[in-house]
């Protein structure tokens, strides 16, 4: 953490924040039905014992994001990354500590929202409206998103059900959507990743656009090279624990040498 | 964890003490993330979500039929054949018929009335957490999803009305002036679905199993509610019992809304088959439900999302 960022405004910070996922139905029991009715009859005892499993995604993690920065969110696979960048989105509720934001952090997704029998059309209504935006602004922005997808490149395919997408157009007409909202502090999860090299060229330079207009980056990725190119600092998270905090070159230098590559 | 990480961490910050974090967010003016907004806010939230939840149930309706070759058809066809069956079972096999003047509209308007309570209650029960994808995915005030789930059933139940009221000309009833109130009393049962959605959709987040309890409840609250049969005929029969189970099963919020819309409706049902203050009774349980379910689902709303 450099020194120079205390006079700065922060925008997001995180005191002590530990997440847990409760599981039910695991464990002892195996969710078998003695299990199960020992669940209901003990139901304040120990969670162990009524095959109650926690899974402690993130443990005691504390930092804090400045205005203008952009944080990369690095770690093997199951260290929390996403578990911790959903809650500070303030979609999961955390166990113990809190998460303060200025504004309404968004994660950059509408997977969830869209419906693969819906056309491509009506699925741009409905995650622009998912995301908050009014009607009006998704009538403005339509076009837009259409355009940048390139969905219609090979023919009219905005009109079709989704499902007949292939994956790569489902994946480009998702990250077309999330990206058409400015966001205070944005939260990518991995949303690089996507589509043919013309259309992750075209996805980086709007991420690029995005930063300049949102206050605080967030972004998760394997892609240390994307890491490198976009961020300045970065959080290394190891089995839910916060490794590492600093500049990006020093954090990735470890990791890359813990990794073993 | 120490022992699985062998690489000491170099530069491994040291974070303030808890207390100075608590601070700085307060003196930035930071607020605490994923916190239940105050009462009013999340009205505000929500009416401003409004085109969403309109969006989504209309979303949701369409896609139910989308792989279907008669497509939207559908919407209109499945309660007719319901219809049908239940004229079969109840009015031939059974004969509850017996006494009820106009007996197939009696009974195809209770089916569909019945119908919209039920599925809006079950659709409800899994809102949050047949949903969590979503929940977990973007930010919006949570009751927009069992309220547009109620939505969805209250479009389901206008393409049912359509239905009805085909078979109501068929049959060569005449259109009065009393169809006119189907609009408040479908406008009462849509706040009293919607409520009680809301309670489902947060006990059913917190315990999914209610999912599966849930339709032998709701098949007693409909034998009950004289959806096939006239509960006063019924109780004529039976002189022995006390007035007040009368009373009580005409007062259920379901008996009610299912009476008042065949009292709309249906020539030969007429003002007196209505227990008193109907309409009083009415909207006492849409305003019960409507404000206490929703009252209830957004006291929880900050804990929607854990598995």
């Amino acid at each position: 953490m450099a020194d120079n960022t205390s006079e700065n405004i922060p925008t997001v910070i995180a005191d002590g924040v530990d997440i847990v996922y409760r599981v039910n139905g695991t464990g002892a029991g195996r969710g078998s039905a003695t299990a199960a009715l020992n669940r209901i009859l003990r139901r304040k005892q120990t969670e162990k014992a009524a095959g109650v499993r926690k899974v402690h995604a993130v443990k005691k993690v504390s930092f804090v994001a400045y205005k203008g920065e952009a944080i990369g969110l690095i770690g093997t696979n199951g260290s929390g990354k996403s578990t911790l960048l959903k809650a500070v989105a303030g979609l999961l509720p955390v166990e113990n500590g809190r998460i303060y934001t200025d504004g309404q952090p968004s994660l950059l997704g509408v997977n969830a929202a869209l419906m693969n029998d819906l056309t491509g059309e009506r699925n741009v209504h409905l995650g622009g409206l998912a995301m908050g935006m009014s009607r009006e602004q998704v009538k403005e922005r339509y076009q837009e998103i259409v355009d940048f997808s390139g969905i219609n490149e090979k023919g009219d395919f905005i009109t079709l059900p989704m499902r007949t997408y292939s994956s790569g157009m489902a994946a480009r007409l998702r990250f077309s959507i999330a990206a058409a909202k400015d966001h205070d502090v944005l939260l990518i999860d991995e949303a690089l990743a996507t589509g043919d090299r013309s259309f992750q060229k075209r996805s980086e330079a709007r991420i690029r656009e995005l930063r300049k207009h949102a206050g605080t980056v967030f972004l998760v990725s394997h892609n240390n090279k994307s890491i490198r190119d976009t961020c300045d600092r970065v959080l290394w998270l190891e089995r839910g624990e916060l490794r590492m905090d600093g500049p990006t070159n020093d954090v990735l230098k470890e990791y890359e040498a813990f990794t073993g590559r | 964890m120490s022992q699985a990480l062998h690489t000491p961490p170099t530069t491994a910050p040291v974070p303030p003490p808890e207390t100075d974090l608590a601070a700085l967010a307060a003196r930035h003016g930071l607020a605490v993330s994923g916190a239940r907004p105050s009462l009013p806010q999340y009205v505000r939230e929500l009416w401003a979500r409004r085109h969403f939840i309109g969006a989504f149930s209309t979303a949701k309706l369409t896609a139910q039929y989308s792989q279907a070759k008669l497509g939207q058809v559908w919407q209109v066809l499945t309660p007719l054949l319901n219809a049908a069956v239940y004229y079969f079972i109840f009015g031939k096999l059974m004969g509850t018929s017996r006494g009820v003047p106009d007996y197939i509209p009696f009974l195809v308007t209770g089916v569909f009335v019945w119908t919209f309570t039920q599925s809006s209650i079950m659709a409800g029960t899994r809102a949050i957490s047949g949903n969590l994808g979503l929940v977990r995915a973007l930010h919006f005030p949570r009751a927009a999803l069992p309220i547009s789930f109620a939505m969805q059933q209250l479009q389901q139940l206008l393409f049912s009305m359509v239905a009805l009221v085909v078979i109501l000309l068929c049959l060569g009833m005449p259109i009065t002036a009393s169809w006119a109130l189907t609009v408040p009393a479908l406008v009462l049962q849509s706040v009293f679905n919607a409520g009680v959605a809301m309670i489902m959709a947060r006990m059913g987040a917190k315990t999914p199993d209610i999912a599966q309890l849930m339709p032998f409840v709701l098949r007693t609250w409909m034998y009950a509610s004289g959806v096939m049969f006239s509960i006063s005929h019924m109780m004529a029969k039976h002189t022995d019992t006390p007035s007040w189970v009368t009373s009580a099963l005409q007062a259920n919020p379901a008996a009610v809304y299912i009476d008042l819309m065949r009292f709309a409706l249906i020539d030969s049902f007429r003002g007196d088959q209505l227990p008193p203050h109907v309409w009083a009774i009415a909207t006492g349980w849409a305003l019960l439900a409507g404000v206490g379910g929703f009252i209830y689902f957004w006291k929880a709303e900050e804990t929607y999302g854990r598995g």
